[in-house]
This record gives C-alpha cells, structure tokens and sequence, in this order.
C-alpha cells in the first residue's frame, strides 16, 4: 500500500508531521462503527458554512440501487449506526422508504436534519415518520442567539427551527426518557473556535429551554472545517491565515486515537467511499488499496484502512477535537 | 529582530513565558488555569470580567485572547461591550475619586 505523499510543498505536511511527532502516523481506521450515507447535495437552505456547498440547485441524489446496496452494507454485524445526511435528507424522494428498510435492522439510525425543512407541507409527514421508526435527529442551531445564527443560515430561520422543536417536542422528541432523541449542533458563527461543549449545552439550555419552553438531548461543538462555503469566506474576509494558525495552535494529540475517521465510512450519494464527509466534499475517495465504492464493499479491507488526511484535519483536531458527534474530549 | 514592540504571534509564545524561570512559571499557569477556569462563577461571567480587564489594561494580546473566547463560549456582542463599559466606568469613577486629593489641597491651600 502506498503512504501519501510526504514532500515539503504537500499540503498536508505539517498535519502528518503532528501525526508523526506522536507517533500516529499513517492514522488507520480501526474499523467501521458508523455507516453515513450523504444522500443528496439538495437543500432548501444555502448556509455560509456549509462545506457541503448545499443548496435548491444542486441535483445530486442517490439512486434506489445504490440505497439498497447501502442498505446491504448496513446489515454488517460490526456496524453499530447508520448516519443518515446530505444536503438536506428529507429533500430526497427515497428517505421514507431508506428509513423504514434501515429501522428494520433495529440499529442506531441517525438523520441529520435542519429541521425547519419539517415545517413546510411537503415534508411535514417526516415529524411523524422520523418518531414512528425512532430516528435519532441531529439538528443545526448554529448558536442560540437569533440575529447570529440569522447571519450564517438566512433570515427568519432561527424563529422557524425553534418552530420546529416545538412541534418535535410534542411528539416527545429530546424530552429525557422517551427514546426519541434530539441532538442540536452549534458551530461558530465566525472565525474561531468553539467554547467547551458543556459550556455552550449549559447556554442553549438557559436560552431555550428557559425563555422558549424548548428541550433538547444534547448539544453537538463542531469546529468549522476550512472547505466549500467556509473556506470562501476564510479568504473573502482575509481570515484564513489565522484560522489555520489557530487551528494549528490548538492541535491536542489526545483527541488522534478517537477522531471519527477511523470509526467511519462515508457513502456518497454516487457510491462512493470516503474517510469523512469532508474528504467527500474534496473528492477524496478512500485510499488506493481498499475498495472506493459500496458496490465493492469489503469489510476487512477497509476496516483498515490508511486514513487520507490533510491540512483541513487539524479541524477535527483542535482543542476538544471535533466529530459528527460533538467534542471528542469533554 | 522585528521593528514592533507588539506582534500578534508574540500571543503564541505565552504558553513558553516560564522558560529560563520554570517553576514560578508552572505555577503561575496553574493560578492562571485556576483563577480563570469555572468555579463559583461560570467561564462565560470569568471571560467577560477578563475581558473588561484586558481592555483597561490596554493589553492586545489579552484582548485578542478574551474576544475570541468570549465568542466562543457564545458571548453577545452587546455583552461584551456591556462588559467594557463597566471598565471605562470604573476606570472614569477611578480617576474622578482621585479629584478628592486635588479638592482637599485646594481647601487646605486657599484662603
């Protein structure tokens, strides 16, 4: 297998040498825990963040065949999650019937959601099917005050996603002991880091839960990534430079062993296999050796497998570290 | 050498302020960690009063440092300001009290 490439002009050079100061480089997967399938790029929202570069206009989608190969995949003993994203889900013709055929596994299936999609007429039955196969919903809230998180998503959204709680908490959604579950996601409005995630979870429940009566499982810190969306506004606003250097600063080797890659294999809505959604946006497939696409699937080839990494690993990294999941190190 | 007193990587290099005295410099960091972790107060109330006494004490490193933690931990713009203005309040209540000193030589000294 060959390692990636390790000349002075590469890229990715100051990230494998931290990885290689402590000794964990080349990182490898220590098997797939978490099968995310990124659906579709379409969504109703275009944020400023996202890394996806989501949007109305975007057509990608995956196929029913491509989804029932997945569902196959899904079925592998070893895979404990299945994590449901896009774009926005819910824009995807096939997401009932992806659900109702993943639900029956009886695993953790999680969807990511902006959840204010729910509260328009085309999309509405998903409050309902999402409860009845006992979705775990992973919702953007980037920050609790409404004039920030106005700023990143579009005008109106914040007062239209605290909607959407509402109506989630009526169907019992992220009240504690109904195993239906509702986790938000805070990412920074700006250029800079994330705060401690028990902090900020303290602070959305303040404001939510006391001014708006709303209620929540638990709150995800995502650093931002420094591709797609981001990344354009880094250089627009004359940030990147110290957004790499903080990034930089803030790499924790403690958070190495744990990072979501080496758990994780992403589908992309054509088939294709990557290390993490963000290699995905990069058209980064998994390395050469192992299967790049779920057709070929083979589990003990990519369990694994040599990690792709690259300078905008240092997100994952940094301070607490960061996943799908939240904070790596609370 | 650089031909600036202040640079902003100079922030960078804080974490190395123990080197040539190790000792008083571990322990500084760990009053440090202390003083400005969460305690009684939360780490949002500490970032803001750290903030307001960076700016008073026109520190560019701690008020570079102190913004970006006080976005971080989800800090209002308006709270910031708020913050600082408690600064400049004490800063103007600080020096007027002084005016007690020039009053009581001017009552001493006149006629």
């Amino acid at each position: 297998m060959m390692h990636q490439a390790t000349s002075r002009t590469d890229p990715a050079d100051a990230f494998i040498e931290r990885l290689t100061d402590c000794g964990a480089f080349p990182l490898r997967a220590s098997g797939i825990d978490i099968l995310q399938l990124n659906i579709t790029r379409r969504c109703n929202l275009s944020c400023k963040h996202c890394h996806v570069q989501a949007g109305p206009r975007r057509t990608e989608m995956m196929s029913r065949e491509t989804m029932t190969r997945c569902i196959e995949v899904a079925g592998t003993e070893e895979i404990s999650t299945i994590d449901i994203t896009g774009g926005t889900p819910e824009m995807h013709q096939d997401l009932e019937w992806l659900i109702i055929k993943l639900a029956a596994l009886k695993k953790r299936l999680i969807v990511r959601s902006n959840l204010l999609v729910m509260l328009e007429p085309a999309y509405r039955r998903y409050l309902d099917v999402f409860a009845a196969n006992k979705v775990e919903l992973v919702g953007s809230l980037p920050d609790c005050n409404a004039e920030k998180s106005d700023r990143q998503r579009g005008v109106g959204t914040f007062e239209r996603v605290l909607q959407a709680i509402g109506e989630l908490n009526q169907r019992s959604y992220g009240v504690p002991g109904s195993g239906l579950r509702l986790h938000l996601v805070h990412n920074p409005v700006g250029a800079y880091l994330p705060g401690p995630q028990a902090a900020l979870e303290a602070e959305y429940r303040r404001l939510l839960g006391d001014r708006h009566g709303l209620s929540f499982n638990t709150l995800f810190c995502l650093v931002n990534t420094p591709i797609g969306r981001y990344l354009d506004y880094l250089k627009r606003s004359g940030n990147l430079s110290d957004y790499m250097r903080a990034l930089q600063c803030a790499f924790n080797p403690q958070t190495v062993t744990s990072v979501m890659c080496r758990t994780t294999l992403s589908v992309g809505w054509d088939g294709r296999l990557y290390d993490c959604d963000f290699n995905q946006m990069l058209n980064l497939t998994v390395n050469s050796g192992a299967p790049d696409h779920i057709e070929a699937f083979d589990y003990a080839r990519l369990a694994g497998r040599e990690i792709m990494v690259r300078s905008h690993c240092f997100a994952c990294t940094a301070g607490a570290g960061s996943s799908c999941q939240g904070a790596l190190k609370t | 050498m650089n031909e600036t007193y202040y640079e902003r990587r100079d922030l960078e290099d804080f974490p190395h302020i123990g080197e040539y005295a190790p000792e008083p410099g571990a322990k500084f960091f760990e009053y440090y960690a202390t003083a400005t972790s969460a305690g009684k107060l939360t780490a949002r109330e500490k970032a803001l009063i750290a903030l307001a006494v960076a700016t008073v004490r026109h520190c560019p490193y701690c008020i570079d440092a102190y913004t970006n933690k006080c976005l971080s931990l989800g800090v209002g713009n308006d709270e910031m300001m708020e913050a600082v203005h408690v600064g400049a309040a004490l800063v103007a209540g600080d020096t007027l009290a002084h005016a007690t000193q020039m009053r009581k030589i001017i009552k001493q000294k006149e006629m």
